[in-house]
């Protein structure tokens, strides 16, 4: 891999450490499939708590990503185009649930939206809703650590875009709803398709924000993160077989982006 | 629990006292010329995270030169970590049965009881759910959390619901006692079940009720030496000195942990 990127014989100061990078990062996979339990593995996927987990996280992960589609483009097109004053902090803010330990982000979620939270404690007040241990309260967890991957992507994607095709619809007459939607919106297609494929797989793997905020119970809140976690204890082969599914279900996704939808994160 | 146990128990700590040394009890203990030093690390049930803390203080003080790290977490991750090879030297788990697993795959050495705990019901400090009893958690609409049966706090909570016939459909099933304890804290469910000593452990952080001792589960607490530890002098005498020492003893019962004998 590293051979073909570069002219001619690759400087092995930079081969080593690249084999070893790349070593790093798959040995612990590949070693996960050394200790499968492939005899048991499909008795293991479809036994209710495994399906219950796999359903809850298809399930809250999609809602995560519509939500995070919904807001986060406006937000993209407000940091990337609108010129305000402050959006530079704005993108900075964007980036901090990315950073900061899942388990942080939990512990934040609960300060602010858990019952005796700042808005929590008025919705609990108010109309008896609490967002904790519910699977709403799953998809904010989720939603929240996921939708900085889509700010960041689709803000690339309208910075790229070239403004002359808008102009040139808005001199023919068109309004700025029907620009953004007929010109704007397919020009960044591309990069909107990769934010929400990424923001939809982080959204699968939340594990420390979810469990810290929305609790753990199967059917209810347990996603495969968190059912990975509690087999870990009573059962690693059981773990290691819902660990394998996950992976699976990344390197799809990953094989399904590679191609024009990585494209536009080349240029954020 | 019986007289033998008892009659050793006194008999090591006279032969501890004649020969100035704590490990010379058991068979498993190495050469006990060398008085125990260095560091050695502790893996430890989570409802010990205060209690161990102070035995290891009085340990260091009793064995200048040793030190003691700690490693707290559910017990059942514990002896997964120490299975997994996890560079820990000595085991202290919450129930016999969670240490029985890394006995039976020879990863420790032969555990011995060291305390007992049983349940109690806490509340977020007020009790503004009003609980008054056991029997009352299965209320609807209550929000109730427990510890995941893969924990023995699960497993104490689910016996204890058992034996006094009370339903209760929890919220969210914790990884470890702490965590269930942080979740009312919070206030953030209405009634938890954990540990007697928990409840004594954050004062009036919580409200809580006391289950009479024939309606309640207990749970004993064992430790061992881990066999992969590197060091096992030093590993042993900790665990002789939580079992054996009136000093270790006092400072669990001050915790509120009962005697397991």
């Amino acid at each position: 891999m590293v051979s073909h990127s570069t002219r001619g014989r690759a400087p092995w100061f930079l081969v080593v450490p690249a084999l070893l990078a790349l070593l790093l990062l798959i040995a612990p996979l590949l070693a996960l499939l050394t200790r499968a339990p492939w005899g048991s593995f499909t008795e293991i996927l479809s036994s209710p708590v495994a399906l219950d987990a796999l359903r809850l996280s298809f399930i809250t992960a999609s809602i995560a990503t519509v939500l995070a589609t919904v807001l986060g483009v406006p937000l993209a097109w407000l940091i990337a185009r609108s010129g305000l004053a402050g959006t530079g902090l704005a993108r900075t803010l964007v980036l901090v649930p990315l950073l900061i330990p899942p388990v942080v982000s939990g512990v934040a979620l609960l300060a602010a939206f858990g019952r005796r939270g700042t808005l929590g404690q008025f919705l609990y007040d108010q109309f008896g809703f609490q967002l904790p241990f519910t699977t709403a309260g799953v998809v904010l967890a989720e939603a929240f650590v996921a939708m900085p991957f889509l700010v960041i992507a689709v803000e690339g994607g309208f910075r790229s875009v070239n403004r002359q095709y808008e102009e040139a619809a808005a001199t023919l007459g068109a309004s700025s709803w029907t620009t953004f939607r007929r010109v704007t919106l397919p020009l960044i297609a591309p990069a909107l398709g990769a934010g929400m494929v990424l923001c939809w797989a982080r959204a699968l793997g939340e594990f420390g924000a979810t469990i810290t905020f929305a609790g753990n119970f199967p059917g209810v809140t347990q996603t495969m993160p968190l059912a990975v976690y509690e087999a870990l204890e009573s059962d690693p082969s059981v773990a290691i077989a819902l660990s394998l599914m996950l992976i699976a279900i990344c390197v799809v996704v990953l094989f399904a982006l590679r191609g024009n939808l990585m494209r536009p994160l080349a240029s954020t | 629990m019986n007289k033998p146990v008892a009659l050793i128990t006194l008999a090591s700590l006279a032969m501890t006292a004649a020969l100035g040394l704590n490990a010379s009890h058991t068979a498993a203990s190495p050469s006990s010329s060398a008085p125990p030093s260095g560091s050695i690390t502790v893996s430890a049930a989570a409802s010990l995270t205060d209690v161990f803390p102070m035995i290891a203080t009085a340990f260091m003080k009793r064995y200048p030169g040793t030190s003691v790290k700690f490693n707290f977490a559910g017990s059942s991750t514990l002896v997964q970590q120490v299975i997994a090879g996890a560079p820990v030297d000595v085991l202290a788990t919450a129930s016999e049965p969670t240490m029985s697993k890394a006995v039976k795959v020879g990863f420790v050495g032969r555990p011995l009881l060291f305390a007992k705990n049983s349940m109690a019901i806490a509340m977020p400090a007020g009790n503004p759910a009003k609980i008054s009893t056991l029997s009352s958690l299965n209320r609807s609409g209550l929000l109730v959390a427990v510890c995941a049966v893969s924990v023995p706090c699960g497993t104490a909570a689910r016996d204890l619901l058992m034996r006094n016939s009370v339903s209760v459909r929890p919220v969210t099933l914790e990884l470890d006692v702490r965590a269930v304890l942080a979740k009312v804290i919070a206030g953030e469910v209405d009634a938890g079940i954990v540990y007697v000593t928990d409840v004594k452990s954050v004062g009036s952080k919580v409200s809580s009720i006391a289950i009479p001792s024939e309606l309640n589960v207990t749970t004993t607490y064992s430790i061992a030496t881990v066999n992969e530890s590197g060091n096992s002098t030093a590993a042993q005498a900790f665990v002789d000195y939580v079992r054996f020492t009136t000093s270790a003893q006092g400072i669990m019962r001050a915790y509120g942990f009962a005697k397991p004998w």
